[in-house]
């Protein structure tokens, strides 16, 4: 599940997964978007990873609405999730809009049962490129005080994307071991 | 995260094989309310269930928040009708979705008919797999999977 604040570029995450992915590796990606591309409901892709001990493994990747008023389908999707990916918005201007989204993934997670200190969740800083791009330091402090496995990314170029996505399904598969939920 | 043997696996799978059979439908899908096909039956080569699966599961879930904000428990079941394909949606056990595809060769009322006593197998097959699940049993078979085991899977 990605999550994180309007435009931050969870979609780009998973457009960019789909287009590097082998095609019998994936499925067809779906958007449930508005005419000005702004996610709606969820972006869903499901993605083969291979076997493991004779269990093929899939993975299904959702994203959720950014803005803040599709609360309510936020919610929705959230339930079930097994791991989740927040996007952080690197712009030193979105960091209000960041934290925003940060603690209203702890409320829904809460409110649906799950705890972001057990629940598998990386954080990804994206939007590298940018000029007003916060220093990762000041990103870490702000958003990452349980110190989870951070990464910088670039989604649009690709940069960072498959380190992030790796890394949350590997915490996935390990709390799969574990008998975890 | 939830395991499924084999045995309960045939027996589910017999149960939306009948439906199929009996409901006269196209196809008959079962997801679990997180989009994840479980079984399938009918004219399924040329249909995405994967896609199929979420977007259903994405669509009780929205029917499923209205009716909290209505004051309502759940709207127990749904009916498209298209030009050539109808779906049926239904709710089993507060906890399954089951989906008929049909087209004029059926009709609801007997798709209705037949859903109604499909479910209520499946929920009986659901109440069994539950109590068994509740006996202590042998420990996950996800266990012995290895950290190197995981690492492999992303060596590409």
């Amino acid at each position: 599940m990605y999550y994180g604040p309007g435009l931050c570029g969870k979609t780009t995450n998973l457009q960019y997964i789909y287009q590097k992915t082998n095609p019998e590796a994936k499925g067809k990606m779906i958007s449930l978007a508005t005419e000005t591309e702004r996610t709606l409901f969820f972006d869903f892709l499901p993605l083969s990873l291979g076997q493991i001990r004779g269990f093929k493994t899939r993975f299904h990747l959702y994203t959720v609405p950014g803005q803040v008023f599709y609360d309510a389908s936020r919610k929705l999707i959230l339930k079930g999730v097994d791991g989740v990916v927040f996007v952080a918005d690197s712009q030193i201007e979105r960091m209000e809009a960041n934290i925003e989204s940060l603690d209203n993934l702890a409320d829904n997670l809460e409110e649906q049962g799950y705890n972001l200190e057990k629940i598998p969740y990386v954080m990804q800083y994206n939007k590298r490129d940018l000029p007003n791009a916060a220093p990762v330091a000041q990103l870490h402090e702000l958003l990452n005080p349980q110190k989870i496995p951070q990464y910088e990314a670039v989604a649009i170029t690709g940069q960072g994307v498959f380190d992030t996505l790796k890394a949350v399904a590997k915490l996935v598969l390990t709390e799969l071991r574990r008998g975890g939920r | 995260m939830e395991v499924m043997y084999e045995q309960d696996y045939r027996h589910i799978q017999a149960i939306v094989d009948r439906l199929h059979h009996e409901s006269n439908g196209k196809a008959v899908l079962l997801i679990d309310k997180n989009g994840q096909e479980i079984a399938a039956s009918g004219e399924i080569e040329n249909l995405d269930t994967t896609s199929l699966s979420s977007l259903m599961a994405g669509n009780v879930a929205a029917t499923g928040g209205i009716a909290k904000l209505l004051q309502e428990s759940e709207f127990s079941g749904q009916f498209h009708e298209g030009q050539r394909t109808n779906v049926h949606i239904s709710i089993v056990a507060q906890r399954l979705i089951l989906v008929v595809l049909f087209d004029e060769r059926s009709s609801l009322g007997l798709v209705r008919l037949r859903v109604r006593k499909a479910s209520k197998e499946l929920k009986n097959t659901l109440d069994a797999m539950m109590a068994k699940a509740v006996q202590p049993s042998e420990p996950s078979i996800f266990s012995e999977i290895t950290d190197e085991d995981i690492d492999n899977l992303f060596n590409d």
